[in-house]
Parts: C-alpha cells; structure tokens; sequence
C-alpha cells in the first residue's frame, strides 16, 4: 500500500470525532490557565532595549573567562552568538550537527535582509519597519520585541559590511536594496540570490576568528539529544557524535538553542533534509514552554511537487516578485501554452485582490490565493498544482541582460530543476511549508521558562508573530546572535552564582541514561517501515489537516491520527545498525520520532486557537471575501504549551500581547 | 528507467573498502541522483541491510554538504553543479546510455547502463563511511586567517565606505564558494589552491579585508599545507569541477597576494 493510501485509510476510519477524547476542550477547561510574564522593560518603547542594557549585570573579563556556554547550531543566529560570547570573553563550546558550521540552513536563505537605512529615502525608519513587520504577522507578535528587531537591523548591516560580507552596490559605490513583499519601501539588502550565504560566511569567519584567537571550542557532526537540568536550571547538554555514535556529556552554566526551526515536520518542504526539531522538542519534554507551534509559513514561489521519491521543494526566491507577474487561466481546463492566452483571458489574480500590494502582498495572502486558484481548478502544470511567475512584462520592460544579472543564479536553478527558461516561459510556482514563527517560547531577554537556556533565531516563537515578512529571518537571526543574546545571556552569568556540576550528578546520568535507552529502543524494534515512510505519512496528514487552511474536525482527526501513527512508528520502525557507529537511520529515525510529537502539537494549538491568524486560516474564521479574522478579544495572546507526558494533553499557558503602539486593524493590502 | 549503481561501500575510516553493485528499476528520469540514492537506501532498510551512507543537506547546491564522483567526475561530468543537483536525465540519455562516461551504448544490452559511485578521494580526506568524507581540513585553513577581525559592535556606518559594483561583484564571485572539496577531490595534486585562493580573492578585493591581507594569504597557505594538500601546478581540474565555476583567476591573486610586499599599517609590516 502506497503512504498516501495508508493516510486515507486511517483518516477514513478515524472519521468520527470522539467527543470523550476532544482534543480543543483543554484550555477551556482550565479556568485560569497560567500567564506567562515576558519582563518587558517600562517606559517608552523606543527606549526599551537601551533601558534594558541598562540593566543587565556586567562582570569583569576575568570572571567572564570562568564561565562556558554552549551553543547548539552554527547557522546565522548560533555562529553569530557563539562568535560574540567568545569576544566578550566567556569560554564557548559550539555544536553543530553537519560536517561544517558553514552547512547551516542559512546558507540557503536567496533573497536578503531587511534594514531600516532608509538609504533610498523613501520614508523607511525604525517605527515603520515595526510596524511592517507587526501588521505583517497579524497583531500576534511582542511590541518590543518587534520593535528591538527593527532599531537593531541597521547595526546588522554594518557589521556585516565590516566582515566582509559583499552586498550588491550602486554604480556609485554605495548599498544597493530591493523590496520584499508586505512592504511599499525598498530596504532589503542583498547579494544576487546567494545572501544567506554571505551572511553565513560573515558569521562563520567570525566563528572561525574565534576558534582561532579566543575560547571558543568548534565541535562539528555533534547533534544534541538532550539538556541536562540540575536544580531547576539548564547545565549543559547531552549529544551524539555523528561520526562514531558516542554519546558526549558539556557541561555549561548556560544552554543556547539555535537549532532552526521545524517546517521540515511536512517531510516536504524547503528545509534541509537534515533540518530537525529534536533540540526543541527534547527542551518542551524537559519542561520549556512551547508557543504558538501552529504558525508554519508556506512559501509562495516554491516549485510545484512532482511525485513520489521527491526530497524537498525548490525555493525560488520571492525577490522575483519584484518582476514578476503571477497569474492563472481566466477559465478552469484552459491548456493553451501560456503564450497563446491573450491578456484578456488571464488572472493576474495578486494585482486583482491586492491592488496595493499586488505581487508583493505578504505571503501568507500569496499562498493562500494560490492555493484558492488551483482548488477552483484554475491551476496549471501536470498536478494542477501551480500558478504561474511570468517575467515577460519586465523582459520587455529591462531586456533580459538586466534580469539575468539580477536573478541569474536563481533562473540557472530553475533551469536545472524545472528544465525550462524563465525567460522564456512562465515559471510555475506553488506553496511549500517553509519556516516556522511557533518555537520555543522566550522573555524579552530570550530566556526560555527553563533558567539558563536560552532560545534564539527560528528555534525561539520570536518577532514574526503569526507570519513573517520576507527577508526577515535573516534579520532576527542576526539580531539575536549579535546583539541581543550576548549581553543577556552574559548578564545572566554575571547576575547568577552557580554551583559545579558533577559529571556523576543525577541529572547529567539521568539525561545519558534516557538517550542511551532512546537509541537502544529504536534500534529494537527491528519493524517493517523505514523512518522515513513514516515521515512521508506525517507529512501528508499535516498538509490536508494543518497546513494552509484548517478547520476544527479535519484538526481533530489529524491529531488523532498523528497519535496513532507515533504508537505504531515505535512498534514498526527499522533502524539498521548500531549506535555506537555513524548511523544516517538511526539519525533520522530520531527526528521523526520527534516531529511525530510536534505534529499532534501543532494540531492542538490550531484547534485551541478559534481565530484566523495569519499562515493560520481558520475556515470557520473568515470575511465574506474570504480574508482570515482575528479575534482579538479572546486570542490576543501567545499559546505556550508544557508538556505533561507523550500521551498526555498538554498544559496550556497563555502570555497577553498588549498593542500600546499600534492600533490593531484587519490586515488590508488593498 | 533502469540503472546499476557501482558504490564505494567501506564501513569505517580504518576498513577496507571494495565496490558493491545495485541495480534499480522504475525510476523518473526527473528523479535527482541523491533521490535514487534514497529509493536504494529505502529498499535496502526494509530488506535488512545496510543502507549506504552519503552526505548531502540543503538539496539545492548551496550548502556544499553532498560531494560525490559521479562517473569518475566529482558532482558528475556536467559542468556547475553540486553532486544534489545532478538528475538521472542529466547522466543516462533516453537511449540509456551513459552522458559523458564515454560512449557505451548499452541500449541493446540486457544490463541497465552503470554508474560508479566513488566518494571524494584525498589524503586530507579521509572516508568516514562510504561515500562520507571528513571536510573539517576546509575548516581549520579558514580558522588559519580567513575573516576580518573585526568584532562585534566595531563598525562603522556601512555606507561610509564606497566600493565600486564591480569590485563588490568580483569579490561576491569569489565569495561564493560553497566549501564541498571538489576542487580538491578534482585535482591530481589533491591542491586546496582555488578553496585558499577564493577566500583569500575576495577579502583581498574589498577594503575591509585588505589591512590584514599579507599575513592572512601566507597563513592559509601554510595552513593547507600542514593539513596535506598538494601544491598547484596549475592543471585547472578544480575549475572544471567547481559546482560555482570559481574562476582559476583567483589562484593567480592567491600567488600574487603571497609575494606581495607588506605596505605601511599593514599586519606584519615592518
């Protein structure tokens, strides 16, 4: 039997919802669920970050040399906050779970990074970018946080400048920007279509300078399997050294998590294959709240799936919304070539709906109006699943020399994958699960509910609230690794005396124990389907049940189902090999393991949250035309789930968004 | 289509390793090589045995984790392209023969065209598993000077300083080297020569990598050799090979960065 025909047997059978077993009624139940305290700083919000900088603890260089934290991952957010915890003098210990700090995913980011230079004096500033970027997640974001985010964004540019890292210039010499969508300014700087690389370079030398001349310890194919809690505070971690498979015990007075985030839980989307949630999930079972993990984003310019065996879906970057021109058949079964459908018997559907915005409307709309087109049968390519990218207006308009130098790198991808020209032809484009604004939830000082660990870059639920805007990850993975992580976590040290940890304590035996006994169970099962099957099926559940648009029962059943499929994951798997070797199974079938928990997670907090929110369409929750509706009087509010148990529900806490400097509106980009 | 894949199988850094043959049916022409891999791996798990290891990440050909000789070409004989890039249409012909390896024309024969697999080969390289090799050599020749020690929260205004759209251009060529070790694995001296010379290219091309250009072109270079690669003698396998087409001008300004005199505040000046 197929994985897609095992999902539709199970869905089918588990069709009617047990009411005994109603997945939403929890947080109802609860009459007073708890209230989690950001510690926001007082005062003025354009003050916030510098009163807070007051405010933390300093300790002399010699005090800072006793003191080692651990960061786990090496992408923009880990290398930045490794390298500049090692400059102001603590020892760290960075681990990564790729042969090189410089595989991270950031790698992969095409498009840029927003900065509020106002460079093109076209009324950018701090103040809008906040705005921007709270309008654009849908009022569920922090205020000050968002806020941090923007002022902070022009320091990155500098410092990033200073590395080395060669942004696009002007003739004349100077930086050079485009605009992304959700934006009517241009401030996205960037380099061709490889500016995740860059940035990761600059922060991956920065690392390396560290290793070199600082204290700073670089451990490569190390993955973390668990967090060593003494007393009620993280002391370090547990991983597994890929190469040989021994488990290794670092031992720290502070934890960074940096470890990216879980779009990857749809098997297919535009993460890495190794990109993983078992860093975050192992800190939710060990008692770190969990926030908003609903909030997936789908990206709209991605390459349609094409079948089975597929790995991963293409980003194209949606920098090319810049020229781009997406449309669909006027009429459903229209299958002219796309050059033979004259003008009047097109959709420029974006340009239609969004006539501000057009193709840059925010791409939680972009997907969602792709997804409405090829559901009406409206879609184009061999699924149906697709709409088309057409750059023949701007051919026209600039000549092909004048692209091919702007997005060349990206039109030899899609050459490659799609073995047609983009010059030529339309691309066909389709949404993929891309990025996650759901992580581990932080204060202000991104402090997770667990002393001592610290979350940063898309492993925290971070400034996006319930949609990013493009070109904003790599702006807040920068943000916390630079600037806001090293201070705070260096603040805690200063402010906390922390005994020694005994490498014979209970709690570092407790935590070897628990990931030996993991392994060995995986390995026992000696069952029919590979890990990844399973992976697939998950996936498929997430996509039909929880992906861009949701609704209560569909949410009910795939949490169900998902419970199902983790009972029989660890009765059916098969992991070949050992643990004490390098194990590609054995990797992975932990991963899966761990998203099969965030699946059921995830669904759990769409059904609690009875709103549309951003990438969270609840269809029960719309406008006449469609347009998803918040419900600010109830759900104004971050949901951070505590684990209580794999097959326990878990216990919902809730953290009240106040909007002092923004007034709350439907979105419109109109 | 059908294929038979030849494959470096050796299960650790100190075992023997010898060539094992599979042979797989029913696959899409637009199936990546890496895919077919997977489809190998996933019967060989539920079967029992043991699947083959290999490394590869983004899927894309940016993160230079994949790097496998394809064919006896590392990332396969088709010029620009990371090892996850290449596609079994881009290898076999609608005939089934094999592009590029030669023309066998096996379309009569009752054997599918093969494939070898080989992992990366050099001295500083050593296999982990099959077609995994240890990189981390790249790593510790950037840790030798390639960045600018600059720290956080140094900078200056970023538009303080004017750098020329061709000089930011030529810099960003060089700059995009994504680290797989192809060059090395190309090359008949096992030379890191274009890995050194596109970084130290590219800090060299902009004025914030420059006051310390002296002392960071000779350090990589002594670092590359103390990790055992070859010398360049100028073959230009590498280029050929290179998944970005780092350009060969970018050794000529390594050489040249290394004899060039130290000028006034220059790290290392007299």
């Amino acid at each position: 039997m197929s994985t897609s025909a095992a999902m539709a047997e199970r869905l089918a059978r588990l069709g009617e919802p047990e009411p005994a077993r109603s997945l939403g009624a929890e947080p109802a139940r609860e009459t007073t669920p708890r209230t989690l305290d950001a510690r926001l700083p007082s005062g003025p919000i354009a003050s916030a970050w510098a009163a807070r900088q007051r405010e933390f603890q300093l300790s002399t260089r010699a005090r800072r040399r006793e003191s080692h934290v651990v960061v786990v991952g090496s992408g923009l957010a880990g290398a930045s906050a490794a390298a500049s915890l090692s400059e102001l003098g603590h020892r760290v210990t960075c681990l990564c779970f790729q042969d090189s700090p410089r595989r991270a995913h950031s790698v992969a980011a095409q498009g840029g990074i927003n900065a509020a230079k106002n460079y093109q004096n076209d009324g950018d500033s701090a103040d809008r970018l906040f705005y921007d970027t709270l309008k654009g997640g849908d009022y569920r974001s922090r205020e000050a946080n968002v806020y941090r985010l923007a002022q902070l964004s022009v320091d990155i540019i500098d410092q990033c400048v200073a590395q080395g890292v060669p942004f696009a210039r002007e003739y004349a010499g100077y930086l050079a920007n485009r605009s992304f969508g959700g934006a009517l300014v241009s401030r996205t700087f960037y380099a061709r279509g490889i500016t995740g690389q860059q940035l990761l370079l600059g922060a991956y030398q920065a690392l390396s300078k560290e290793a070199a001349q600082g204290g700073l310890r670089l451990l490569a194919r190390r993955e973390m399997l668990d967090l060593i809690v003494h007393g009620d505070r993280v002391r370090g971690v547990i991983a597994r050294n890929l190469a040989t498979g021994e488990l290794e015990t670092y031992l720290a007075d502070a934890v960074v998590l940096a470890t990216g985030g879980y779009a990857n839980v749809f098997q297919l989307s535009t993460n890495a294959q190794g990109s993983n949630a078992t860093a975050v999930v192992r800190a939710f079972q060990r008692g770190a709240a969990f926030a908003n993990p609903a909030f997936v984003q789908f990206h709209p310019t991605c390459l349609p799936p094409t079948g089975d065996y597929q790995s991963k879906l293409l980003l194209m970057s949606e920098a090319l919304r810049n020229d781009g021109r997406i449309w669909v058949p006027s009429r459903a079964g229209d299958a002219r070539a796309p050059a033979d459908i004259p003008e009047s018997e097109r959709d420029y559907y974006l340009e239609r709906l969004y006539p501000r915005y057009g193709n840059l409307a925010p791409r939680d709309m972009a997907s969602r109006a792709a997804k409405a087109r090829c559901d009406e049968g409206l879609g184009v390519g061999p699924s149906g699943r697709g709409v088309y990218l057409d750059l023949r207006d701007a051919a026209r308009r600039e000549g092909h020399a004048k692209l091919e130098e702007r997005y060349g790198n990206l039109f030899e991808m899609y050459r490659r994958a799609a073995g047609s020209d983009p010059l030529e032809q339309p691309m066909i484009i389709f949404p993929a699960a891309h990025y996650s604004m759901g992580g581990l939830w932080v204060d202000y000082d991104l402090m997770s509910s667990l002393p001592g660990l610290f979350v940063i870059g898309e492993a925290n639920f971070s400034d996006h609230g319930a949609n990013r805007l493009g070109a904003s990850a790599l702006l807040q993975g920068l943000a916390d690794g630079y600037f806001i992580a090293p201070p705070s976590v260096s603040s805690y040290l200063a402010s906390n005396v922390l005994p020694p940890v005994s490498p014979t304590s209970s709690g570092v035996r407790d935590a070897l124990e628990q990931v030996a006994r993991r392994s060995e169970r995986l390995l026992a099962v000696r069952g029919r389907r590979s890990a990844l099957d399973f992976h697939v099926e998950l996936g498929q559940l997430l996509w039909h049940g929880c992906g861009l648009s949701r609704n209560a029962a569909d949410l009910e059943r795939t949490s169900r189902a998902i419970r199902e499929l983790r009972h029989e994951f660890w009765q059916d798997v098969r992991v070949p090999g050992q643990g004490s070797e390098l194990n590609q199974e054995l990797e992975r079938a932990g991963r899966v393991a761990d998203f099969l928990l965030l699946g059921e997670l995830m669904c759990r907090d769409a059904l609690a949250r009875n709103e549309s929110a951003g990438c969270h369409h609840r269809v029960e929750h719309q406008t006449p035309d469609g347009e998803g509706q918040r419900d600010d009087a109830s759900y104004a509010h971050v949901a951070a789930w505590f684990h209580a148990g794999d097959d326990e529900a878990p216990r919902f806490a809730r953290e009240p968004l106040e909007f002092r400097h923004a007034t709350p509106a439907q979105r419109s980009y109109r | 289509m059908r294929l038979s894949l030849r494959i470096w199988r050796q299960p650790g850094p100190s075992a023997p390793g010898r060539f094992e043959r599979f042979e797989l049916d029913d696959l899409s022409p637009t199936l990546t090589l890496l895919e077919a891999l997977d489809v190998l791996n996933q019967r060989l798990i539920t079967k029992g045995a043991t699947p083959v290891a290999f490394e590869s990440d983004c899927r894309e050909g940016i993160c230079g984790a994949c790097g496998v000789v394809i064919a006896g070409h590392p990332h396969g004989p088709q010029a620009r392209r990371a090892t996850c890039e290449v596609r079994l249409a881009d290898l076999v012909d609608i005939d089934g023969n094999i592009d590029g390896a030669g023309a066998n024309d096996t379309s009569r024969s009752p054997r599918p065209p093969e494939i070898t697999l080989e992992p990366f080969r050099a001295g500083a390289f050593p296999v982990l598993r099959d077609l995994v090799v240890d990189r981390s050599a790249l790593d510790r020749v950037i840790q030798a000077g390639g960045y600018v020690s600059v720290r956080t929260g140094n900078a200056p205004e970023a538009n303080a300083i004017p750098i020329g759209k061709a000089t930011a251009e030529r810099a960003l060529d060089a700059a995009a080297c994504i680290g797989c070790g192809a060059c090395v694995a190309a090359c008949p001296n096992a030379s890191a020569a274009l890995f050194v010379g596109a970084k130290v290219s590219h800090l060299a091309a902009l004025p914030q990598g420059r006051v310390e250009r002296a002392t960071r072109a000779r350090s990589l270079v002594a670092a590359a050799d103390q990790e055992g690669f070859g010398a360049c003698t100028s073959i230009g396998e590498c280029h050929a090979a290179c998944p970005k087409g780092i350009s060969l001008r970018v050794i000529s300004e390594l050489n040249r960065e290394v004899l060039r005199p130290r000028e006034d505040g220059e790290r290392g000046a007299a």
